[in-house]
């Protein structure tokens, strides 16, 4: 920190908090850790967490910042905010005093996003720090016992890793155990009570096959190889839970990632345009927003992309057409539909809800297929199409990304193969990837593995097994 | 709620800066598992031609697939959205597929570079590269042997000595050793004569060191038995010798000498460019001067072998020869060429004749290859090089059958 000291910040930080407090945001506590850069690269190796359990893919991840950073491909983002109650931040001390107030505010966007958005409410934001540093332990303590060591943990943590997302995806609905999940199938085939079953011929009743494992098709792999696998040790087990739980922490971000950026770039502009900066600093600031939220031709900036969504939805509270007016509910201000949006929405249902056609048009969005060695644009925002886009677009945000994968039998042919489906939306999977992937799962299962998924348009079997990988076209 | 938000400043610290390499060791183990993976692609590497010529400690970037990690993720046909800037139209080409290269991302919003470059020193990809071979001809004979001396190794202790190699911490104990016998004896005095006990024991407290105290490390002389080589490179710079072949040769004996660099302690380089006659040149005209018109070989090995004469008696060095040509050699000076590759061979622990004919080159050109097929020396090679990924290959091949012999010879 060179032309400013740490006052200056701190006199900054409390002006912005009273702003905070005037917008109505509603945050953690917050702490600030002023780092170099290279405490910061070291932070976003491990996704900004203070401690966490050691595995090659972090060096891994370093590196390739570090690359990237050395040959100033990518620079280093400003600022850095875990879910955490408190809440906790690192700023670079190299940044200039504008950046730092820039990204204070953006911090309190993001934290107060973090406290009230319902896809975080599963993740106990008051225990983050704690249960990353529990974990830590514990993984350190398998690493470091003699009967098991670092190969070991290693190498199964690379199988669970390529399967940490492949779970539930809305946490906020409550997961049924296997019980209430039999006793469920047994209420919806029994056929709902008729009045007049005298007059009435009886309802057949399929009786649904209770002994089936998983009952209905299970998407938290992990967790229930975890389960059902009896051969499995304690270590093992523990170390699927521990990676199941990691990924259960960082999907509502994957979640919310336009919305999260937008909240805290409406938020940070907003509070520093409240602040009346001196006016070199308030050049500077407008030169840095707009960086921020400027378009990327060819990609999609999340930060862009949010926040003229949020402008948007306050502009249809305060001033709707006529059109908008009909749909929405009366007697809703602006600022009544952001607060209650950035609670009940994620990505995909925020860009349902309150993307439209001219927005779209103003930032030019487009879809795009490959065609032979291109991408090619097949669809762009204009009456005719839009809506072809906004479909493509809430299919791939989020964990629309990944693919959805689902346990359908453990006990498929009656020898313990382990049969999966891919629930196919029109992408194919990768099959370099899907082979390497099923490896794993035959490595954590212990028997055969089956995915059923489409190839080109055809139903294939993918299969790995004692001898190997095979990929087979059903008839 | 409101003003009632905290916030905590913990400013920076310099020292934890330092101190918190918290990747060291995930970086480490990440770059165990991209030294395997160089090790499995190393014939790709080698035939990069940034690497050949390089400085040994020179760090060189190495561009490597990265250790992937695999997961289920979406292939080429998925479709997505992009944004442009204001004119965006149907079938405009916004960018290229990349195949497979998907899903490095946690969020998988970006495309994943599976692409990027690691520094090794050209010593350690040499380490690699040279882990599984081994240099087979290192029987020792006492003349090859040149002894280096180096001071500078401790073999235990001793009571005299210079100034700077006096052991504190057992000199003290010395003393003390010392100090505890004399109070016994002076212990056992008191008992005779008990009236003296307050007198003795206010003189104690002073307790000098004595010349007897002083221990000195003990350094002796090292020795270490060393051994000399040298690669002598021989290259046709007839006009027929193009870039391309240039390049090849010059790979190759660039693995050969990096090699025998590591086996042995001395190396010494020589280079011999020939066309109808040979000329000891260095290493800058070796490669880069163009020569013209025809070729005898015979001259190469004639220089050669004068030069191992006069220089390098086999008897005290490890001699390796390589020969790289097209072999377009004028006919009558084959039978010439034969004589002095037997000759060659005899004083040579290894020789080897490499045939560069890049793909594409007229096949039909006189080759060398079946003249010295005739040549039956133990510890003579040929190889074909009509590529560049066939430098590590044939460099393997050469040294396999050097290794053959040995085993065949015990």
């Amino acid at each position: 920190m060179s032309s400013y000291a740490l006052k200056d910040l701190e006199y900054w930080d409390a002006r912005i908090r009273e702003k905070v407090a005037e917008f109505g945001l509603n945050c953690f506590p917050q702490e600030f850790e002023i780092c170099d850069h290279g405490q910061m690269l070291g932070y976003m190796a491990y996704s900004g967490m203070p401690s966490h359990y050691p595995h090659w893919s972090y060096g891994k991840a370093y590196e390739k910042l570090k690359t990237l950073y050395d040959y100033g491909v990518q620079g280093i983002p400003y600022e850095m905010v875990i879910n955490a109650n408190p809440s906790l931040a690192y700023l670079m001390r190299d940044n200039s005093l504008c950046l730092q107030i820039l990204t204070i505010a953006h911090v309190y966007g993001h934290n107060d996003f973090f406290r009230n958005n319902f896809t975080f409410k599963s993740t106990r934001p008051e225990f983050t720090i704690g249960t990353f540093k529990a974990h830590a332990d514990r993984v350190r303590r398998y690493a470091d016992s003699p009967s098991i060591g670092l190969e070991k943990v290693e190498t199964f943590l690379d199988a669970a890793h390529s399967l940490s997302l492949q779970c539930r995806r809305n946490l906020a609905v409550k997961k049924l155990s296997e019980p209430e999940e039999r006793q469920r199938l047994i209420a919806a085939a029994t056929p709902p009570a008729d009045p007049f079953q005298r007059i009435h011929r009886r309802q057949e009743m399929t009786e649904p096959d209770l002994r089936r494992v998983p009952p209905s098709p299970e998407e938290d792999v992990l967790l229930f190889i975890r389960d059902h696998n009896p051969f499995l040790q304690e270590w093992e087990k523990d170390l699927l839970t521990i990676v199941h739980e990691e990924a259960g922490y960082f999907i509502p971000q994957i979640e919310t990632k336009i919305m999260n950026e937008g909240w805290a770039s409406l938020f940070h502009k907003r509070i520093l345009d409240a602040l009346e900066l001196p006016q070199e600093l308030q050049i500077e600031f407008i030169v840095r927003h707009n960086q921020v939220v400027r378009p990327i031709p060819g990609g999609l900036n999340p930060y862009q992309l949010g926040i003229r969504t949020w402008e948007d939805i306050e502009r249809r509270g305060d001033r709707p057409t006529p059109d908008e007016r009909e749909t929405l509910p009366p007697a809703k201000t602006g600022r009544d539909l952001l607060f209650e949006t950035r609670e009940v929405d994620r990505d995909a249902s925020f860009l349902r809800r309150w993307l439209h056609e001219r927005l779209m048009r103003d930032l030019d969005l487009f879809r795009y297929e490959p065609k032979g060695e291109d991408l090619v644009v097949s669809e762009v925002s204009d009456t005719d199409g839009w809506r072809t886009v906004k479909e493509t677009l809430v299919k791939t945000v989020g964990m629309g990304s990944i693919p959805v994968i689902r346990i359908e039998d453990a006990d498929h042919n009656h020898n313990r193969t382990i049969l999966l489906s891919h629930a196919h939306d029109g992408r194919d999977l990768q099959l370099e990837y899907a082979e390497k992937t099923l490896a794993y799962i035959h490595r954590l299962w212990g028997r055969d593995v089956v995915l059923e998924t489409m190839v080109n348009g055809k139903r294939t079997f993918l299969a790995y097994g004692d001898r190997g990988f095979s990929a087979k076209a059903a008839k | 709620m409101g003003s009632s938000l905290e916030s905590i400043f913990r400013p920076f610290e310099p020292a934890d800066a330092e101190r918190s390499d918290r990747s060291a060791g995930d970086r480490a183990r990440h770059r165990l598992k991209v030294r395997e993976s160089i090790r499995d692609n190393i014939a790709d590497i080698i035939a990069e031609e940034s690497i050949i010529g390089k400085d040994r400690d020179k760090i060189i970037k190495v561009p490597i697939r990265g250790i992937r990690e695999y997961r289920f993720v979406y292939g080429d046909n998925a479709a997505g959205v992009g944004q442009g800037t204001g004119d965006s139209e149907n079938g405009q080409v916004v960018g290229k597929v990349k195949g497979g290269q998907r899903g490095e991302d946690k969020a998988g919003d970006q495309p994943g570079t599976d692409y990027y470059e690691t520094d090794v020193t050209l010593e350690e990809l040499i380490d690699i590269m040279f882990e599984d071979l081994e240099l087979p001809d290192l029987e020792r004979k006492a003349l090859r042997q040149i002894e280096a001396h180096r001071i500078a190794k401790r073999k235990g202790y001793r009571q005299v000595g210079i100034r700077v190699r006096l052991d504190k911490r057992r000199t003290v104990r010395e003393r003390v050793k010392r100090k505890l016998a004399s109070r016994r004896h002076r212990d056992a005095a008191a008992l005779e004569q008990p009236g003296d006990v307050g007198e003795t024991a206010e003189l104690a407290p002073r307790f000098p060191f004595h010349d007897d105290d002083l221990v000195y490390r003990r350094m002796i002389m090292d020795v270490k038995k060393e051994s000399n080589a040298v690669v002598i490179c021989v290259m046709d710079t007839s006009g027929s010798m193009d870039t391309m072949k240039k390049y090849l040769a010059r790979s190759f004996f660039f693995l050969l000498y990096q090699f025998i660099c590591t086996k042995y302690r001395n190396v010494e380089i020589v280079f011999i460019a020939h066309h109808t006659e040979a000329n000891e040149v260095t290493e800058g005209e070796f490669f880069h001067k163009g020569e013209s018109g025809g070729t005898f070989i015979s001259s190469g090995y004639g220089k050669a072998l004068e030069i191992i004469q006069a220089r390098y008696h086999p008897s005290l060095w490890n001699v390796y020869a390589f020969h790289c040509s097209d072999g377009d050699n004028f006919d009558s000076d084959n039978p010439a060429a034969l004589r002095a590759a037997k000759d060659l061979a005899e004083v040579c622990n290894l020789f080897g004749y490499g045939e560069i004919k890049p793909l594409g080159s007229r096949y039909y050109e006189s080759s060398m290859l079946n003249i010295f097929r005739r040549l039956d020396a133990d510890n003579f090679q040929t190889v074909l090089i009509e590529r560049k990924e066939d430098i590590w290959p044939s460099f393997k091949a050469f040294l396999a059958k050097d290794r053959g012999r040995e085993q065949a010879g015990e």
